[in-house]
């Protein structure tokens, strides 16, 4: 049986040129080049040390706003999107004739993703003469400007993502259906509300799910790109300028500044270890395993 | 009241609701349908889905296929596809890999390698933004499709790759066991045993990556400059920027346009793929 001791490290060949490559190799790249000067095809690129994080912290005034930027929309967003896309599960959970129906019906929007055709449309849909306003002023509302107000700009950005639960509404759906039904049971013998059977059962069960979910929804809103650059342009006056969209012009746009990118990179990438890091120690309190 | 009756009540209730969460869900893409028939004032005025003129004039359709830039949607659209095809393919055959390695045999630096794929997993792409694309650029391979899908030969889409282990732990291991006393080696068993029974989550690895593609705009922004390289994504947005103040149909129509891949390829999956979801995603 030699042949399945060796078979695994021939198959996983790939994945470790993979590794380093494409992960390890520039994780260490990226975190050099935070400590340099270091501009496409320049000359004088050199070590500065810790320049670009000091330069970060005291004189730059995009970062401080972009920062904040991406701070409100991750709140926003994250807790958004789950409540929903749960509130969703929930609903496409009811046993039902069509249920398939509007399992697959729903999920369309998010599967059309981050497509540029959809976040184009729903640019459009939030204009002054939007469908949005259109549908507000026939029922006796006043048009809202929703790209001069910083937090309705922001509300924007976060309603499409809300409107893209797919891939997190079908991981609670799965754990919803996996819930022992002889719980339920238990709960309506004791007389137990449909409400309180959700709080008191449901919610506890799926907790694994809970803490799966809102991990990956808060590191992907950390690192959102396409709304802002695309619908609010970062605008207005900065309020919507996510870190990601910073860096992309910094190292892209502006002045090929590779360096100080990196460094921006890495506080957010510093940023989100953290905030897993936290939520990964406060699990212990609110995440219950059943096995 | 009788139980009969409440529990036509309660479904009554449950199909509202379902009704209304769907209109919210769709009447977007309705309406960005109807609009390509409407003229401008038509679009700003009527949030109805029923266009004025019926679905008589399917002019914008014609407009929007060629973009103002002298190609088409078409050209794009084959831009589009000359790296999603091959970054498909891979991602699907690299994960497969990988995931039976990591989900079948018990070898000597199994929880490193495990750990190492949650790790990436929660590292933002952004970190290695910059560092590869001097990579590539140091190759000479700014604008070509290669930066766009090298690296799925690799297993590198930590995502799939664990979504592939999650799936093989729902399949019974006696299949291994049997397959070699049956005399298959390693590679026979995945092959034929494993791989047949993988087919819904290798639909939606197939699926998502292609969509996934298909919606990348940083990525293509980076890697590719020359107008007649453009992917869809970019090329689309760049055309609609220099239309959106007149001809609002054609705008809609584009945006149409650049949908129906996607939605066609869910049409074909959906069976499959929201089952993949749903079994991988229960047992994380």
């Amino acid at each position: 049986m030699s042949n399945r001791k060796i078979a695994p490290y021939i198959f996983l060949i790939p994945w470790v040129i993979g590794m380093l490559i494409f992960r390890l190799y520039p994780f260490a790249n990226s975190l050099r080049l935070s400590f340099m000067r270091y501009r496409l095809m320049s000359p004088n690129n050199r070590f500065i040390g810790l320049d670009n994080y000091i330069r970060m912290f005291t004189t730059d005034r995009t970062f401080k706003l972009s920062l904040e930027a991406t701070l409100k929309y991750v709140l926003l967003t994250v807790p958004l999107v789950l409540v929903f896309s749960l509130f969703v599960a929930f609903v496409l959970n009811f046993k039902l004739k069509f249920i398939n129906f509007f399992r697959t019906a729903y999920y369309i929007p998010s599967i059309l993703g981050g497509n540029v055709a959809i976040v184009t449309l729903w640019q459009f849909l939030f204009e002054t003469r939007g469908l949005i306003n259109t549908l507000i002023t026939s029922l006796g509302g006043t048009p809202v400007r929703w790209y001069t107000d910083p937090n309705l700009a922001m509300l924007v950005m976060s309603l499409l993502r809300a409107w893209q639960f797919g891939s997190t509404m079908v991981i609670f759906l799965a754990a919803l259906q996996n819930v022992p039904k002889s719980l339920y049971e238990a709960g309506a013998i004791d007389g137990a509300s449909k409400l309180r059977m959700f709080f008191a059962i449901t919610i506890p069960i799926i907790t694994p799910v809970i803490l799966f979910n809102f991990v990956m929804r808060t590191v992907n809103a950390f690192q959102e790109f396409n709304s802002s650059y695309l619908i609010t342009q970062g605008g207005p006056n900065y309020a919507t300028y996510l870190l990601n969209v910073y860096i992309y012009e910094t190292a892209f746009r502006r002045n090929l500044n590779m360096g100080y990118a990196s460094a921006l990179s890495w506080v957010l990438f510093v940023l989100i270890m953290i905030l897993t890091a936290i939520v990964f120690r406060s699990s212990k309190y609110w995440v219950h395993y059943s096995d | 009241m009788d139980i009969k009756t409440r529990r036509k009540i309660n479904a009554f209730v449950r199909y509202v609701i379902l009704v209304l969460v769907g209109v919210i869900m769709l009447y977007p893409l309705f309406w960005l349908f109807s609009a390509t028939f409407k003229e401008n004032h038509e679009i700003f005025t009527s949030a109805g889905l029923w266009p004025e003129n019926g679905l008589s004039d399917w002019s914008a359709w014609g407009r929007a296929w060629h973009f103002n830039t002298g190609y088409t949607f078409w050209d794009h659209f084959m831009n589009s596809l000359k790296f999603l095809v091959p970054r498909t393919i891979f991602t699907i055959l690299s994960s497969i890999v990988t995931g039976y390695a990591v989900a079948r045999f018990n070898f000597k630096g199994k929880k490193i390698v495990f750990m190492l794929i949650i790790a990436t997993l929660l590292m933002p792409n952004v970190i290695f933004m910059i560092p590869l694309y001097l990579f590539w650029n140091a190759l000479g391979l700014i604008n070509t499709p290669y930066p766009l899908w090298v690296d799925a030969l690799f297993a590198t889409n930590s995502f799939f790759v664990f979504m592939m282990i999650q799936f093989y732990r729902t399949i019974p291991r006696e299949l291994d066991e049997a397959s070699i006393v049956d005399g298959c080696n390693s590679l026979q068993t995945l092959f034929y045993i494993l791989v047949p029974i993988l087919k819904p989550i290798v639909i939606t690895v197939g699926v998502l990556t292609f969509m996934w593609g298909m919606n990348d705009y940083l990525g293509p922004l980076i890697y590719i400059t020359r107008m007649n390289l453009l992917p869809l994504s970019v090329a689309l947005r760049t055309a609609i920027d220099a239309e959106s103040s007149a001809d609002y149909s054609k705008v809609y129509a584009m945006s149409f346009l650049a949908i129906i891949p996607a939605l066609a390829i869910f049409g074909f999956a959906q069976r499959y793929f929201i089952d993949g979801v749903a079994t991988t995603g229960s047992k994380g």
